[in-house]
């Protein structure tokens, strides 16, 4: 358990140091606040460092496509009902940036960690993590990431030596052929919008049956285990069958998901649901995403979507036909620079909004509504997209740079 | 096509439709609808019969494991093959591309039988993953204008003598045989590693297929103004240095 019975060595002092002058002359150059570079920098100098900093904490790791950074915030805010913590809260979610994000938290009981998908097994054979809390897995940046199922058989070798408790998702097959290498699983029946990933049994290749809420292989067998915790509308279900309301800032079915997952992880810390739950109200807006931000005299709630299961969650939230919506895709770096992936999002379900669109790649977008049959307009930039729009509250979905774009266009 | 419905048959969903390769039914889809034609899309699921009637069957790219899956699954059900004895068209892309030639290498490392319905075999290349956008020229015989599309594979597909290069490449690598040529086809299948989708890209190769489909040598113009300007743009981009 954490303590502080491991003081650093001199080396790792020295490292966490020189991370933070680092990262303060990052800073004051401009550049972000720097945590990355730090990072990166303390880990040269002490490879070991980030195993070390973990020592101290009862360490957490969340993974996933997509809701870690906002999972991650919210079982921070449920742990910290039983003890001070440490998180990556701003998603800098790889070794260099877990680092940084851990050397500043030296009075922590827990460490909550968000990890990058590519990067979870090298993170927890590292940390030695107490739980690792696991999301969903889809399709994702395929130009660089790699493929997905590959990336399950990846967590799936990891987890067999770990120590961990798993929280896991019993709605997708693809998390569940990862976790079931682990003997020490809390399955969540946190549900799951998009199925396309996982119509092939990861197991055996068969095609899977997928009735109702249920799935399972006839050829193999895998099949969906029987959860502990779940979501039911908006309640979180226990495992001795108590409903626990879902009160959050944070809209829509995914994030009612995440919550019923850190419900599950809290209790793990012996945080009960109904305090877990209580504490994750006060999270609003995670890193700019879900914020309701006031531009050019109107309201623009902003929504970062960067893959089809993404979108597909992100539509389910919007409000209802006639509230304008602004889409904005880039394919930089971090994007990943193939937009094939617009063709996997169903844009049907946007019909009746007014549609305007943005970003790098609005051609892209307007090809793909055109064939959708959508009414849209494209637009030279933000400003141009919000004088056009008809009144009421503008619904702006963008990917991740564009997100990013916007953010800085309005200020947020 | 019989009885006035054009029938589009888009081949195992649940495999090969990993990189938004089904972009390429919607768009046959939606240019069809706009010629006023009554259209139907099947999507076969790879646990269910291929039909044999299907005017134009579209195949898309899928990881390598699906890929093997889907071609076994092909070769036992032996629907497409006589569609194609039966004169469909059949339009495929990257790992569908592979399935439809003699042979491929598989996710074991092993030769994994294809359709034999192009006269091609492909084999895993040596040298880095090929990915990014491409631009190239269609075989002057298909009167289109240049291919723009986006690559992302390790394949290297080699032509047999009845087999013609789709497209020879400007930029981009294509069948990654070192000559420039990109895809293949014959009568009535091609192939192409292309994504992008290509057809959302190249909407006259999607009319092309039509008229094939329909036996007829010209269709009624369409509103082609967005997808002008994203090829212009994905050209432009296409040339710059990376």
């Amino acid at each position: 358990m954490a303590g502080n019975s491991d003081p650093l060595t001199p080396r790792a002092k020295l490292a966490v140091t020189a991370g933070k002058a680092v990262a303060a002359a990052s800073r004051a150059a401009g550049r972000g606040s720097g945590s990355v570079i730090g990072g990166r920098v303390a880990l040269k100098l002490d490879p070991d460092l980030l195993g070390r900093l973990a020592q101290h904490l009862d360490v957490i790791l969340v993974s996933a496509t997509n809701g870690k950074t906002t999972t991650t915030r919210l079982i921070a805010e449920a742990l910290r009902a039983a003890g001070p913590v440490v998180s990556n809260a701003l998603g800098a979610n790889m070794p260099a940036g877990i680092t940084s994000a851990l050397a500043g938290g030296s009075d922590a009981k827990f460490g909550v960690i968000e990890v990058d998908e590519k990067y979870l097994a090298g993170v927890a054979r590292d940390t030695a993590p107490k739980c690792i809390a696991l999301l969903n897995l889809s399709r994702d940046q395929l130009d660089r990431a790699g493929e997905t199922r590959m990336l399950a058989e990846n967590w799936r070798e990891a987890l067999a030596g770990s120590k961990a408790v798993i929280v896991a998702n019993c709605d997708d097959p693809l998390v569940v052929w990862a976790a079931s290498s682990s003997p020490n699983v809390i399955w969540v029946a946190a549900g799951q919008m998009w199925k396309d990933d996982a119509w092939s049994c990861p197991s055996c290749g068969g095609v899977m049956q997928r009735p109702d809420d249920e799935w399972f292989c006839n050829e193999c067998g895998f099949r969906r285990p029987t959860p502990s915790w779940a979501l039911n509308g908006d309640h979180v279900l226990d495992p001795h069958g108590s409903a626990w309301p879902i009160h959050l800032q944070l809209p829509g079915r995914a994030n009612k998901a995440n919550a019923a997952s850190s419900a599950a992880v809290a209790a793990v810390f012996g945080v009960p649901p109904q305090v877990a739950l209580e504490r994750m109200y006060q999270v609003q807006a995670v890193a700019g995403r879900y914020d309701v931000v006031q531009y050019q005299g109107r309201d623009l709630r902003l929504l970062l979507a960067k893959n089809p299961a993404g979108w597909l969650e992100t539509f389910s939230l919007i409000d209802p036909p006639p509230a304008p919506v602004i889409l904005a895709v880039n394919a930089r770096g971090a994007d990943g620079t193939d937009t094939s992936w617009l063709w996997d999002v169903d844009y049907t379900r946007l019909t009746g909004r007014p549609l305007f669109v943005l970003g790098d790649r609005k051609l892209d977008l307007a090809v793909r509504l055109e064939v959708a049959n959508q009414q849209f307009q494209v637009c030279d930039d933000l400003d141009q997209a919000v004088q056009q729009a008809p009144p009421g509250r503008i619904e702006v979905i963008a990917n991740y740079t564009a997100f990013q774009d916007l953010r800085r266009r309005v200020g947020n | 096509m019989s009885d006035n419905q054009l029938r589009l048959v888009w081949i195992y969903p649940d495999l090969l439709s990993t990189y938004g390769d089904q972009g390429n039914v919607l768009v046959v889809e939606r240019r069809a609808r706009q010629r006023r034609l009554d259209v139907a899309r099947l999507d076969v699921r790879s646990d269910q019969p291929v039909p044999t009637s299907g005017d134009i069957y579209l195949i898309g790219g899928g990881e390598d494991r699906p890929q093997r899956l889907a071609a076994e699954r092909l070769r036992r059900d032996g629907g497409l093959t006589r569609a194609v004895e039966n004169g469909a068209i059949v339009f495929s892309v990257c790992a569908g591309y592979q399935i439809l030639g003699h042979e491929f290498v598989n996710d074991l490392g092993q030769r994994e039988p294809g359709l034999g319905l192009l006269d091609v075999v492909s084999v895993r290349g040596e040298g880095e993953r090929c990915v990014g956008d491409v631009l190239g020229d269609i075989d002057p015989r298909l009167g289109l204008p240049p291919l723009t599309g986006f690559e992302n594979h390790q394949g290297v597909t080699h032509l047999g003598p009845t087999a013609r290069p789709f497209a020879q490449v400007r930029i981009g690598k294509g069948n990654g045989t070192g000559d420039g040529t990109e895809g293949a086809y014959n009568d009535t299948v091609f192939g192409t590693y292309m994504h992008g989708p290509v057809l959302a890209r190249n909407p006259l190769i999607a009319d092309l297929l039509l008229k094939l489909a329909l036996d007829v040598n010209a269709l009624p113009p369409v509103d082609d103004r967005w997808y002008e300007a994203l090829r212009n743009e994905r050209i432009a981009a296409a040339q710059q240095p990376a």
